[in-house]
């Protein structure tokens, strides 16, 4: 692709080029604008800090503490939960691990469940939205009524009742839960959007070509509505995130890993409360707040340069 | 729920709104209130089938022999066991011609206590509402309070820092703040007094009818009220910010300062009225959320409510319970809703469409 082609306003793109490089050029142009605008927004900015630093350091996690380490029958020697000293600096949990090493590896928990399940609820959501937005009559008004219907269905009530139903609890079936449940918000925006591009002169025109209802979709509505979903995809995980820990705290955890959600069940039947162990209680629920704070961020900040009219306030 | 905080998106919510194309159609434009309230009960109707019908699939995906767990029992009449054993080792279409016959589990016997679950549920029903009616009342009133301050003086300090802290807030687990609140305010530690009692609703011994009962009752009700309402306020005031800002441009904003009216006249007579809108209705569309935070508010507190009686149900598995308390969260919410889009339809007459 030419350098020159990339900052080209439309009406000068030189004839020469093929219709797919115009297209590569506007396309990469537009990501480059997007890119400064969101660069512009400093809370987005911060949150994208915040967000890179917990997935460098849940992936470094077997790096910076050995397995051995969770493992309680390792661990009897150390006393139980001791407060922070040089050698344990967040002091240990009831079984005398270290809980910085339990922290960090919770960290991989909780990025990993609310990455996957909001994968899920992303896809749901955006199949589900353009569906009913593009089918008009009975398949449309089906999907719209599920949508609707679910929407009214409480939320957390809903994920702990199937999270019990489903009995064995691996982190699929956490994250399946989370996912299968948390899509209906998505495929409200997505509807709209969908129904608003269906309204313009270019998907009249593919109609009018031949265009499948397939490729009317894929190629005409998805490209316009994914920006949106990106936005509220982002906003999503922070929902998954606090979602995990709930679930998780009320002991629909995975039993076999830590989580921030897993800790503070821990701390609260080891009576860490009522003992005063607060620096069992203070880092998990710091780290939940810091982390979806960082999601939520970065999606106001994407709703903003997606939405200029927001970025009035 | 993302936060959404244009105004746009609250009037939006409002809107679940099963029927708007059917709607538009068959009403003319304008249609009379009694109208959509017939239409919007219709509607909710609707979502009660389908709510039911949910109900019953979601509770038949249980693995094992769900009738073991009423072995165990001792207070269940062997008469009864007999009916459920029946019921539940019968074909699915069998079950679901069962089900149809008492949907709402008015029969339903609670396998970890073997009393009817709608007792239980009954005997837990009131220290809810008093949790999520203090926890309301104060989430709204410091939210609105907070959000008219921070749009009025958009940009400013107090805009700034309060819109940070209630973010922050927004991200917080309800239930971490009430671990925190019971290290501070009922253990006490360092400088913090234990001054609150955390666990149950009422001192044992007392009526809740009485001078001491009701004092009783608000000391174990604040540290739970507070870590609930510190969570949901950020959603209004992030709400009435937003509309608050939204008529700050506007005209009439302008001709009520021509006319020479204070700063404050115009703020609160003029702008606040009309932005109050999307924030009233917030309230009855966020039973949903508050219904989820009470679950671990309820667990953390020892709070004997609706909260801590599903969590309860989920760790003794007693399904029958799960099912009717799951079955009372979501016709609150489907209540709520409809209220919510009634209010909106008497305030603001250009919504019955």
């Amino acid at each position: 692709m030419s350098t020159a082609a990339t900052n080209l306003e439309p009406h000068q793109v030189p004839t020469t080029l093929s219709s797919r490089a115009i297209a590569r050029a506007r396309r990469a142009a537009s990501l480059k604008r997007f890119a400064r605008a969101f660069l512009r927004q400093r809370g987005g900015v911060a949150g994208l800090v915040i967000m890179l630093v917990f997935i460098a350091l849940a992936a470094s996690a077997p790096l910076l503490f050995p397995r051995d380490l969770l493992d309680i029958t390792k661990t009897l020697g150390n006393k139980s939960l001791e407060a922070p000293s040089s050698r344990f600096w967040l002091g240990t949990d009831e079984n005398g691990r270290s809980i910085l090493a339990v922290l960090v590896w919770g960290a991989r928990t909780s990025l990993i469940v609310g990455l996957a399940g909001s994968l899920i609820s992303m896809v749901l959501g955006t199949l589900i939205g353009i569906g009913s937005g593009h089918y008009r009559g009975f398949f449309g008004s089906v999907l719209q009524r599920l949508t609707d219907w679910f929407l009214v269905i409480p939320f957390i009530p809903l994920v702990v009742v199937l999270a019990a139903v489903l009995g064995q609890r691996g982190l699929g079936t956490i994250v399946l839960v989370l996912g299968v449940t948390s899509w209906p918000g998505t495929a409200r925006l997505v509807r709209a959007q969908t129904l608003s591009v269906e309204g313009r002169p270019y998907l009249e025109r593919a109609k009018v070509l031949g265009d499948s209802d397939w490729q009317q979709m894929t190629k005409h509505v998805l490209p316009n509505v994914m920006p949106l979903v990106l936005a509220n995809t982002t906003l999503t995980v922070a929902i998954v995130i606090l979602s995990e820990t709930t679930l998780a705290f009320l002991g629909l955890g995975d039993p076999y890993r830590d989580s921030w959600g897993t800790m503070l069940e821990k701390a609260t039947n080891a009576g860490a409360a009522s003992t005063g162990a607060w620096w069992y209680l203070l880092p998990p629920g710091i780290c939940v707040i810091v982390i979806v704070l960082a999601f939520t961020l970065i999606g106001r900040a994407l709703e903003v340069v997606l939405n200029p009219r927001l970025g009035s306030e | 729920m993302a936060l959404d905080v244009s105004p746009g998106a609250a009037s939006a919510e409002a809107h679940p709104d099963p029927a708007t194309e059917g709607r538009t159609r068959r009403t003319r434009p304008g249609g009379g209130l009694g109208r959509f309230i017939g239409f919007r009960l219709l509607a909710g109707l609707g979502t009660l089938v389908f709510v039911l019908l949910f109900n019953f699939f979601l509770f038949r995906m249980l693995p094992g022999d769900p009738a073991a767990r009423y072995r165990a029992v001792k207070s269940i009449s062997p008469k009864d066991l007999a009916r459920i054993r029946d019921d539940l080792t019968s074909p699915l279409s069998e079950q679901f011609v069962t089900y149809l016959k008492d949907p709402l589990a008015l029969k339903g016997i609670s396998s970890w206590k073997g009393e009817p679950v709608w007792d239980l549920i009954a005997g837990r029903a009131w220290p809810t509402i008093v949790l999520l009616g203090t926890t309301t009342i104060l989430a709204v009133v410091i939210g609105i309070w907070v959000g008219i301050k921070a749009g009025w003086n958009r940009g400013g300090m107090f805009d700034k820092v309060s819109t940070g802290v209630t973010l922050i807030f927004y991200a917080t687990p309800e239930f971490w703040l009430g671990l925190l609140l019971i290290l501070m305010f009922s253990s006490g530690i360092g400088p913090f007094p234990g001054i609150f009692p955390s666990g149950g609703v009422i001192d044992p011994g007392l009526t809740p009818f009485s001078v001491d009962g009701i004092q009783s009752i608000a000391n174990h009700t604040v540290l739970p009220a507070t870590a609930l309402a510190a969570v949901y306020l950020a959603e209004y005031s992030l709400i009435m910010r937003a509309s608050i800002v939204d008529e700050l441009g506007q005209d009439y904003l302008m001709t009520a300062r021509a006319k020479g009216l204070m700063d404050r006249a115009v703020r609160r007579h003029h702008a606040v009225p009309n932005a109050s809108l999307p924030t009233i209705t917030l309230i009855f569309l966020n039973i949903g959320f508050i219904i989820g935070g009470a679950i671990t508010v309820e667990t953390v507190f020892s709070y004997p409510g609706l909260g801590l009686l599903t969590y309860e149900a989920v760790s003794e598995q007693d399904y029958v319970l799960m099912q009717a308390l799951f079955l009372v969260f979501t016709l609150s919410v489907i209540a709520s809703n409809i209220v919510a889009d009634i209010m909106i339809a008497v305030m603001d007459p250009r919504t019955r469409v």
